[in-house]
């Protein structure tokens, strides 16, 4: 990656290029453990759309239907919120590769 | 002409600028200075917002709110709560918002005081902020007005405080002129924001995090602001005395071209070292006194050519840098003089704390000290503490 000089840099620090935190892949530092989406059990009630600091729950037409890894840094917030709490749960953490870290 | 204090004359300064927010937390002996605009905000001929804050952090942090939203912000301080605006004084300056604050110096507890002393404002001067010290009430008006036109000028963008004596300026009451209002307008300007954080069409973020990949190179950004201002201020300062009659450079020499002995100081001392100047020359001493106005940017390319004839000079410091060999205007003041190949002997003192008197005598006894101890080949230069009892 090309880093800007200092004198390519904006008066202040002001960043005018809004949404390019897109461009950070989040999930590019998720270490050990990712949630699972399990859809059958999932009530809708989006309280993990709510709570995930990254935005990495993907709802379309009212429902849950996933996880957006690109960005989803494994930090259980969402499984921890779930109200869900039969044995068959809509989120659970699991292992992860750690081959690609 | 009108009579007022110094307060009161920064005051008018900020009504005749119009600011769109004034954020106050008043502390003595600033407070007059929000007083008076409180008051001139609710006879309706002042048209700002004015924000009571809860804390000096409150009332820095909604100027930066207020200046990033795209107005024109100014807020008043002292001492204690200069200090605890602390860490938001660099964020101010990081964000190089053009803010302008009007400081009456005051001591620092322990013991809890409340009069002059520039403890307050030197522990800011790394702060990133543009310093400006007042002699009067009628520079603390004219310095104000000039603030605005500095911090918002679009090289400078960085904000500016004006400190002024407290009680011994800021309280004072004295003869000045009140330029008028339009012509001030006309001179001050419109202020042009380079973004607003209310114009959600152009979204912008403001205060984001920066990894050590690019920390450094934000900072040395944030440079180029202050290192402007340097020219700016002097541009501006002379754009002002065409304009009002009273012209403003980053220093005042008094009979110091052909002195032999000067004193370097700050504010409202400089008037009685200039009235000790007048009664040792009528004796054939050849005295002046150098009245630093501008404090950051230290102009110090300038102060090397005014200071380097001298035999030998006094730096007049009202605050202490505990554990350094002077104040930091004597460090400064000596730095700047170490690229001069004749590097005159400077003495540092230390006069003031806590609003302790200083009068003519004390001038006199300080230039009798240092012709005395420049003439001897070894002489110490350890801090002299003027009107102590010891």
């Amino acid at each position: 990656m090309n880093l800007k000089k200092w004198n390519e840099l904006t008066a202040g620090g002001i960043n005018r290029d809004a949404g390019n935190s897109l461009k950070n892949f989040t999930g590019s530092f998720r270490s050990g453990e990712k949630p699972e989406f399990n859809e059958a059990a999932c009530i809708n009630c989006f309280f993990c759309w709510v709570f995930c600091p990254e935005n990495a729950i993907i709802a379309e037409e009212e429902k849950i239907i996933g996880i957006n890894y690109d960005y989803c840094k494994g930090c259980g917030v969402c499984v921890n919120e779930c109200p869900v709490k039969q044995e068959d749960k809509p989120l659970y953490m699991v292992e992860e590769n750690k081959e690609l870290l | 002409m009108k009579v007022m204090n110094g307060n009161s004359a920064a005051a008018e300064a900020v009504k005749q600028v119009n600011p769109d927010v004034v954020v106050s937390h008043p502390v003595t002996p600033a407070a007059g200075m929000v007083e008076k605009i409180a008051s001139f905000v609710a006879n309706g001929q002042m048209d700002s917002e004015l924000v009571q804050a809860e804390s000096g952090p409150g009332a820095a942090s909604g100027c930066i709110g207020a200046s990033a939203a795209g107005g024109r912000v100014f807020t008043a301080t002292a001492s204690q709560e200069l200090a605890s605006m602390h860490e938001i004084l660099f964020i101010a300056a990081s964000l190089r918002l053009p803010i302008v604050a009007g400081v009456a110096n005051r001591a620092l507890s322990t013991p809890a005081n409340i009069y002059a002393d520039h403890s307050d404002i030197m522990a800011e001067r790394d702060s990133g902020w543009v310093q400006i010290f007042c002699e009067n009430p009628q520079e603390a008006y004219d310095n104000v007005v000039q603030a605005y036109k500095v911090a918002e000028h679009p090289e400078v963008r960085t904000p500016v405080m004006v400190g002024m004596d407290g009680f011994i300026t800021s309280h004072s009451m004295e003869n000045i002129l009140i330029e008028a209002a339009e012509e001030v307008g006309d001179f001050v300007g419109k202020f042009n924001p380079v973004y607003s954080l209310l114009d959600a069409e152009h979204p912008v973020t403001v205060g984001s995090h920066s990894m050590s990949d690019y920390y450094f190179e934000h900072k040395v950004n944030q440079l180029q602001g202050i290192e402007n201002s340097r020219k700016v201020i002097k541009e501006i300062g002379r754009e002002f005395g065409d304009r009002f009659g009273r012209y403003y450079g980053h220093f005042e020499s008094y009979k110091l071209e052909d002195a032999d002995f000067a004193v370097v100081l700050m504010s409202s001392a400089a008037g009685t070292a200039k009235e000790s100047v007048d009664r040792l020359r009528n004796r054939g001493e050849k005295v002046g006194v150098l009245k630093l106005r501008v404090f950051r940017p230290f102009p110090y390319r300038e102060l090397r050519e005014a200071l380097a004839h001298l035999k030998a000079l006094a730096v007049l410091d009202r605050t202490f840098s505990p554990g350094s060999p002077g104040g930091p205007l004597f460090n400064e003041i000596r730095s700047a003089l170490y690229d001069t190949g004749i590097k005159p002997p400077v003495f540092p003192y230390i006069y003031g704390l806590g609003g302790r008197d200083i009068k003519p005598e004390h001038f006199e006894e300080i230039f009798r000290k240092i012709k005395e101890k420049s003439g001897k080949e070894n002489f110490s230069a350890s801090i002299g503490f003027i009107n102590l009892r010891e």
